[in-house]
């Protein structure tokens, strides 16, 4: 008969893997030492769009960390999406899933109508262990997303060993059991030649870390061709005009403290 | 006799409209549950049910013990039935409707029918009066008559339908359902009433199912479980595999799933007198041993997890993305179902030259979206355009690609003009995809634009 404290400790381990557990890395050196190395892989990753027009850069984010924790693994990306968001922000493109990086053969899409049903796609998915990552996308304030069924998703990522991450459009962030919460916004890309828009970039703010510090601003650009995330909060394309991100609440002398645009609901 | 007549006899007479329909969904409910005594139910119109007995009758006992208890399910659902059995259906019918009732012994048919009136023919009404004037009363009668002359009399029909109800010739019935590949159940002395046990009974079901089709080298992909409840309700539920399948735990998982996802939940009721467990479609699937091919074992999971996902949401929800070559974007991405992946094939998808940006957007708008545009030159990119009551200034443009449509798809209208297509960024970062329908001045005197996707 096992003593009930040691199951307790099991499954406490479960729940909250220690900090020495594997991560998965962004790729980009300067938000890899702040991160510790990067997110955790076993765990539930949450992204929040900060306008709805930010939508596709929450699902790109998304989608390249999904690629990061997939890279030399052949092993499929769950991908659920509520209904609603096709009206919202259209369809999943497979050549655009293509551009990006990410094998479109290698995904199962399902398709869901609310948010309780993308997180039992999510759940069933997180358990299984042939699964490389599992995305869910939810529209709106899903009150079926609530702490248990972020402690859920949570025990599932963790027991299955691949990450889970949850986009939120028309959401503002609340308190879940994820162990990173990001907000994204779409950045200016850096000009190609003839001024045509270039890879894929994004405003990140890291809004909570499990065991961090939290509150830190990037501006990063998703190379595709690397597969890795590359950091470009000083070096921002002269012709974007806006201010360069810098972390916020960061250690002193690092740089002003800047207010982090927030419009939420 | 009229309506009146009626009334005026039996003043509290109740009167009701005859409804065909409702008759013909109780006769297809009755058969439903008559599918409990045998899996070969036809109608037999207006009244009857035609039960195939075959290869049946000595699970029960044999025939006349089998009539019985399909006369005693009957009583218990307050119907009262006229219960014959005999070697064709047509003499089983005549004897049901006009003869004694009872079980005909093999080989006894035509001694049986033969005292049965000519009524038991059914033949239009001038027949039956012009075989009564002549002096035919009984079958009998007209079987001993040479049937060329009866045939040039009275018709082919009549006369078939004689020599059937007399044995003589045998006729097959059509059954509602065709026979499954492969059927278990299980009957239960008293019913059967613990739903939170019922996956003890259907596992043995199961298992015992998939051990005939193991012998015969074959696994299942479509599945029915059907409860016959006593009071003559039957509930079906049906599930697929993406793959043919002997796996019990994971037919067992389907089927929780299904009925978890009933929106009129499984209830016994006062209980089930039969569970049975139908495999509707089989595979050939040869015996495999999972532990020495890793790569398999984790495509059967794959497989396994696929399943679940269709059974709770739907096999239309459940997707993968399958390629067509062609250059039209619209048609260049489908979506099919999961489970038919072909596997282990190198992939359809085109993978980007290195060092381009993304020139196709992540999510695509089907139909396309119509914006408002201000462009410098008519067949310039856009300066700005307006989605959705916003405003968005174009900061970056690149552009046209032009996309022509496939001819020989379209003969005429308005998929024949040329898209111009232009990615664009504007001042906050999104990325869209918008193009210009039609070619200014030749296709069109003025081209309208659309936003057709959005770019992460």
């Amino acid at each position: 008969m096992t003593h009930p404290l040691a199951s307790l400790r099991k499954s406490l381990a479960c729940a909250y893997p220690a900090a020495a557990s594997e991560t998965i890395a962004l790729g980009a050196p300067s938000l890899d030492r702040r991160l510790g190395g990067g997110i955790l892989r076993a765990a539930l990753h949450e992204a929040y769009a900060e306008t709805d027009a930010d939508a596709p850069a929450a699902t790109g984010f998304a989608l390249a960390l999904a690629r990061r924790a997939m890279a030399g693994a052949e092993k499929p990306l769950l991908w659920a999406r509520q209904e609603a968001l096709t009206s919202e922000a259209g369809a999943p493109y497979p050549p655009g899933l293509a551009d990006i990086g990410l094998d479109p053969a290698a995904v199962a899409f399902i398709r869901v109508r609310d948010a309780r049903e993308a997180l039992q796609a999510g759940a069933e998915a997180g358990h299984c262990a042939t699964v490389g990552a599992t995305l869910i996308e939810l529209f709106g304030e899903a009150r079926a997303y609530d702490l248990t069924a972020s402690r859920r998703l949570a025990l599932a990522a963790a027991a299955a060993g691949a990450p889970i991450f949850i986009t939120r459009v028309a959401a503002s962030p609340a308190p879940s059991a994820a162990a990173s919460r990001w907000l994204v916004r779409a950045a200016p890309s850096r000009a190609l030649g003839a001024n045509a828009p270039g890879s894929a970039a994004f405003e990140i703010f890291l809004l909570r870390r499990r065991g961090g510090a939290a509150g830190y601003a990037w501006r990063v650009e998703w190379n595709r061709d690397r597969g890795a995330f590359e950091d470009r909060t000083f070096g921002a394309s002269p012709l974007s005009g806006a201010v360069a991100s810098l972390p916020v609440g960061g250690a002193p002398g690092e740089g002003a403290p800047q207010t982090v645009r927030r419009k939420f609901g | 006799m009229t309506l009146a007549d009626a009334r005026a006899r039996a003043p509290r007479l109740a009167v009701a409209q005859t409804d065909g329909d409702a008759d013909e969904r109780l006769m297809l409910w009755l058969a439903a549950f008559c599918e409990q005594f045998t899996p070969l139910v036809a109608l037999d119109p207006p009244c009857g049910l035609m039960l195939d007995a075959t290869g049946c009758a000595h699970l029960f006992g044999g025939e006349a013990a089998m009539r019985a208890c399909v006369l005693q399910a009957m009583a218990r659902l307050n119907f009262t039935g006229r219960v014959a059995v005999a070697g064709t259906p047509d003499a089983a019918r005549a004897l049901a409707r006009f003869g004694a009732e009872s079980v005909t012994p093999p080989g006894e048919d035509e001694n049986v029918t033969r005292p049965l009136s000519i009524a038991a023919l059914e033949a239009p009404r001038e027949t039956s009066v012009a075989l009564t004037r002549a002096g035919l009363t009984t079958l009998g009668d007209l079987a001993d008559r040479s049937s060329a002359a009866l045939t040039a009399r009275f018709g082919a029909e009549t006369m078939r339908r004689l020599t059937r109800i007399l044995g003589r010739e045998d006729a097959r019935i059509t059954p509602l359902r065709p026979l499954p590949e492969c059927m278990v159940e299980r009957r239960f002395a008293e019913p059967f009433l613990d739903l939170a046990s019922i996956e003890n009974v259907l596992r043995p079901l199961i298992a015992e199912a998939m051990g005939i089709l193991e012998k015969r080298g074959e696994g299942g992909r479509a599945f029915e479980m059907r409860f016959f409840r006593t009071d003559g309700a039957v509930r079906a539920l049906y599930f697929e595999t993406g793959a043919p399948s002997r796996n019990v735990e994971a037919l067992l998982r389907l089927f929780r799933l299904k009925a978890e996802s009933l929106a009129d939940p499984l209830d016994p009721g006062f209980g089930f007198d039969v569970i049975r467990f139908c495999v509707l479609r089989a595979e050939a699937l040869a015996q495999s041993q999972i532990g020495f091919e890793r790569q398999s074992a984790q495509e059967s999971e794959l497989a396994d997890l696929i399943d679940r996902l269709a059974a709770r949401f739907g096999r239309e929800r459940v997707l993968r993305f399958a390629a067509h070559e062609t250059h039209d974007p619209m048609r260049a991405a489908a979506y099919v179902y999961a489970a038919a992946s072909p596997s282990s094939q190198p992939s359809p998808w085109e993978k980007p030259e290195p060092g381009e940006p993304p020139l196709r957007p992540l999510f695509l708008f089907d139909p396309p979206q119509p914006i408002e545009t201000m462009a410098e030159t008519p067949d310039g990119p856009p300066m700005h355009f307006k989605w959705r009551r916003v405003r968005h200034m174009i900061a970056r443009a690149e552009g046209p690609e032009r996309i022509a449509p496939e001819w020989w798809r379209d003969a005429v209208g308005r998929n024949r003009r040329t898209r111009d297509y232009y990615r664009l960024e504007d001042r906050e970062g999104h990325r869209f995809w918008v193009f210009r329908e039609g070619l200014y001045e030749s296709e069109t005197p003025a081209p309208r634009w659309f936003l057709h996707g959005l770019f992460a």
